[in-house]
């Protein structure tokens, strides 16, 4: 099962929300050697406690078949789905980034922040903070023109998924 | 102090909610579930279960010396009757104690319900006087646990854990209940058939499959059965319904360390065990075979060798209940996810009604027999040591017409045990296999013991190994407990010195059992029975006193020290590359010796 190539997915996992589920799902990643490139979190049903997981992780065919056979095994979870695999998703990820600077380049930023749509939500005479959201590789094209504009700092909420259509995952 | 009986428990099961203390609801939650025997240790944080335990008649607690030792026998217990196991200690030590033993039965798939106490709610996270994280600390060792926060969550937690530890692949459970809860009054629910949130264990065999997996038999030219625990977990009729497959079949039949029992090794389809020491037979089988039936066993490494070179040529069927034991390790060409008594019933059904019949195997068979007649076990023996191998031999001899249960400890005389103890029935055989535990052994014997009273029970043991749960010998004094302990004793540590001779140039770095205890006396001290046999001349007295004492004996059978374990597929290396004897070279690969 060597020489497969590394593949990135987006795997949602719904899980009875109780103490202790999250520290679960990540040991499991951590204790078999899985990666995770993003994690969110939170509750989504009230009534029936259930929260979503979604998390990005990369690994060979085979490594993606067994995170999902692992998750499946852990006795909170309700359900997994592996986006990238079984259905097209959406996938968005909202990012708040800080760029300072004056001049040229403050104006470039403001012209570049135009272009991807993302918003200045605080404004100084020496800073922007934008918000922006859109899949993951459009906010690293946007990190990526802002860093030599005076990037500063960066915020990422990592990804959320849903499926397309009138179906619930 | 007498005992008062005036615990105000619900009749068992009766379905009307009652108002009980935490503490009572554990011990009413434990007769509900049928438990008749608890293995524990008390402590500050579980006192008050300790106090409603006192009051109540029907449980048998067996007071441990050491918290490891009360999950080893819980283990014990658990494998040898098929129920589950159960557990009480207390919090900070008493769980962090209890950690090897919860783990050895997670890597063991053995069901276990452990108990502990935690500091009171309001000093959980101040660092409080024996606080620790216990369900942090278990969490990875566990099936699933729980920390009760509520003491109306009390008795739903507790049958819920009792169906997670119990149903599905079986496993080891815990709960976690700080002290003021168990003082705390609420509302007892008794065990109802409550459907879990999102626990569904698949039982069910897809019946697709298992046509398919009975065509691909039908179709086999040199079929083998892989067998493991998993059987044995299904219960006694699935190793009935195994025994069916193979009159039908006819194929060889071969299993892990954990599967020994599930079918009798009398018959002549049996090959032995296969993996690391396994016979010559089961594993050039596994390596040449061209159908592969895995039923309930998981590919480990010791089973495998190097995987890359792992049975090259076969098709594979891999049955588990545990769907991700499917395609962890090598790729199933037919996966079936299911309960392994029924899916093997399912096989034996379909197989009839089809009226299927199996290729014709001579040809398969006599080279089986070639194999066979390598006679991998075969040793040199001795008029003046005792070999352990000899040792192993006539214990069997022995004891085999005997109501015999064997534990072992873990190295080489586990591998000896597993290679020539014949089992003829599932359940018999406790044994390490997932964690390797040293120490297993003799509390898994007290546990074996306490279930089968009439029963011989013996732990085949090492002199290294049985020192690290030597107190528990006080626990078979206590309860009249006649465990037999049966030490090959090497003075040494065997199984460390014979991979130091495989792989560092025979330096025995720290392998020597040195300062080793007279166990003569040693089982007078605790008082027990002290036997020592030092020639193979007396060796056969000396057992059959053994068998003859109704006390807990410790036997001191003085083996060749330098004595070791073949057959061998040295690490990383492949099934058919396995030695003999020292004098095959057995050379290990540069990545060999990284594996362990
Ligand atoms: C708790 C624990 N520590 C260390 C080991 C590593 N280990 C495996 S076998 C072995 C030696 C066992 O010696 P002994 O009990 O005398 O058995 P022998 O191999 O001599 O039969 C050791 C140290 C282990 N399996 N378990
Ligand atoms: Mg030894």
């Amino acid at each position: 099962m060597n020489g497969e190539a590394v593949e990135r997915h987006t795997i949602t996992v719904l899980v009875n929300n109780e103490a202790g589920v999250l520290a679960r799902v990540i040991g499991l990643f951590s204790g078999r050697g899985y990666n995770i490139e993003s994690l969110t979190v939170a509750e989504v049903d009230p009534a029936a406690r259930t929260s979503r997981i979604t998390i990005v992780t990369s690994g060979t065919p085979a490594v993606i078949e067994q995170i999902e056979a692992q998750l499946n095994r852990v006795v909170p979870v309700r359900r997994v789905t592996n986006w990238t695999a079984e259905q097209a998703g959406i996938e968005r990820e909202m990012a708040l980034i800080k760029v300072a600077g004056t001049g040229e380049k403050r104006m470039e930023a403001l012209r570049m922040a135009d272009a991807f749509r993302a918003r200045a939500v605080d404004t100084t005479h020496t800073s922007f903070v934008f918000e922006i959201t859109g899949a993951p590789s459009k906010i690293d094209s946007f990190i990526e023109l802002m860093r030599p504009l005076g990037l500063v700092d960066v915020s990422r909420t990592g990804v959320a998924a849903i499926s397309r259509g009138p179906e619930a995952m | 102090m007498d005992k008062d009986n005036t615990l105000a428990l619900a009749p068992a099961a009766t379905g009307a909610p009652v108002t009980l203390t935490g503490a009572e609801m554990v011990i009413q939650a434990l007769r509900d579930q049928g438990v008749t025997h608890i293995f524990g240790y008390p402590g500050g944080a579980v006192l008050p279960i300790y106090d409603a335990l006192f009051k109540v008649e029907g449980i048998t607690h067996v007071l441990v010396r050491h918290e490891q030792g009360a999950v080893h026998a819980a283990e014990g217990y658990a494998r040898s009757t098929g129920k589950p196991g159960v557990v009480l200690v207390t919090s900070g030590p008493g769980a962090t104690n209890a950690v090897t033993g919860i783990t050895d039965a997670l890597m063991d798939s053995i069901p276990l319900v452990v108990i502990t106490g935690q500091v009171p709610s309001h000093l959980i996270g101040t660092d409080a006087f024996q606080e620790c994280d216990t369900v942090g600390i278990t969490r990875p060792c566990t099936k699933n646990n729980w920390l009760v926060r509520d003491v109306n969550e009390l008795s739903r937690t507790l049958h819920e854990a009792f169906q997670i530890a119990t149903t599905g692949r079986p496993g080891p459970v815990l709960v976690d209940i700080p002290k003021d809860i168990q003082f705390q009054k609420g509302v007892y629910l008794p065990p109802a058939n409550v459907q879990h949130r999102s626990y569904k264990p698949k039982t069910d065999p897809d019946p697709g499959a298992i046509a398919r997996a009975v065509e691909m038999m039908a179709a086999a030219k040199r079929p083998v059965f892989y067998t493991g625990g998993g059987i044995i977990n299904s219960g006694p009729e699935a190793s009935k319904a195994l025994r069916e497959l193979v009159d039908l079949t006819g194929f060889p039949i071969t299993s892990t360390l954990m599967g020994l029992g599930v079918f009798p090794a009398s018959r002549p389809e049996w090959l032995g065990m296969l993996g690391m020491h396994g016979t010559w037979e089961a594993n050039h089988a596994m390596h040449d075979c061209d159908l592969l039936i895995c039923l309930g066993a998981r590919f480990d490494d010791r089973v495998t060798g190097r995987v890359a070179a792992f049975s090259p040529n076969s098709k594979r069927i891999h049955l588990d209940i545990d769907a991700s034991q499917i395609n962890k390790v090598v790729r199933a060409d037919l996966g079936i996810v299911a309960d392994a008594g029924k899916a093997i019933r399912e096989m034996v059904q379909v197989w009839k009604a089809k009226k299927k019949q199996s290729q014709p195997l001579k040809d398969w068979w006599a080279q089986i027999e070639t194999w066979r007649g390598r006679k991998s076990l075969a040793f040199k023996n001795s008029d003046t040591l005792i070999k352990p191998q000899y040792a192993v031999d006539r214990l069997y001899e022995l004891t085999k017409d005997k109501d015999v249960y064997i534990t072992t400890e873990v190295g080489q005389h586990q591998m000896w045990a597993a290679q020539r103890f014949k089992f003829e029935q599932p359940n018999r055989w406790m044994t390490s296999g997932g964690l390797g535990t040293m120490g297993y052994g003799l509390p898994a014997a007290v546990g074996v013991q306490l279930a089968h009273p009439g029963a011989l029970v013996i732990d085949i043991a090492g002199e290294a190994s049985v020192q690290m749960t030597m107190q528990e010998m006080s626990t078979a004094i206590q309860y009249n407990l006649p465990i037999k302990i049966f030490i090959l004793n090497n003075e040494y540590m065997g199984m460390v010195r014979q991979w130091q001779e495989l792989l560092h140039g025979g330096r025995y770095s720290h392998s020597y059992s040195e300062a080793l205890p007279d166990f003569v006396k040693m089982a007078e001290a605790f008082g027990c029975v002290g036997l020592r046999a030092t020639s193979p001349a007396e060796l056969d007295g000396k057992i059959l006193e053994m068998i003859a004492v109704k006390r807990p004996v410790l036997f001191d059978c003085r083996v060749d020290p330098m004595e070791n374990c073949y057959p061998m597929i040295p690490s990383g290396a492949a099934h058919n590359e396995m030695i003999l004897s020292p004098d095959d070279g057995g050379e290990v690969s540069e990545a060999g010796k990284m594996l362990v």
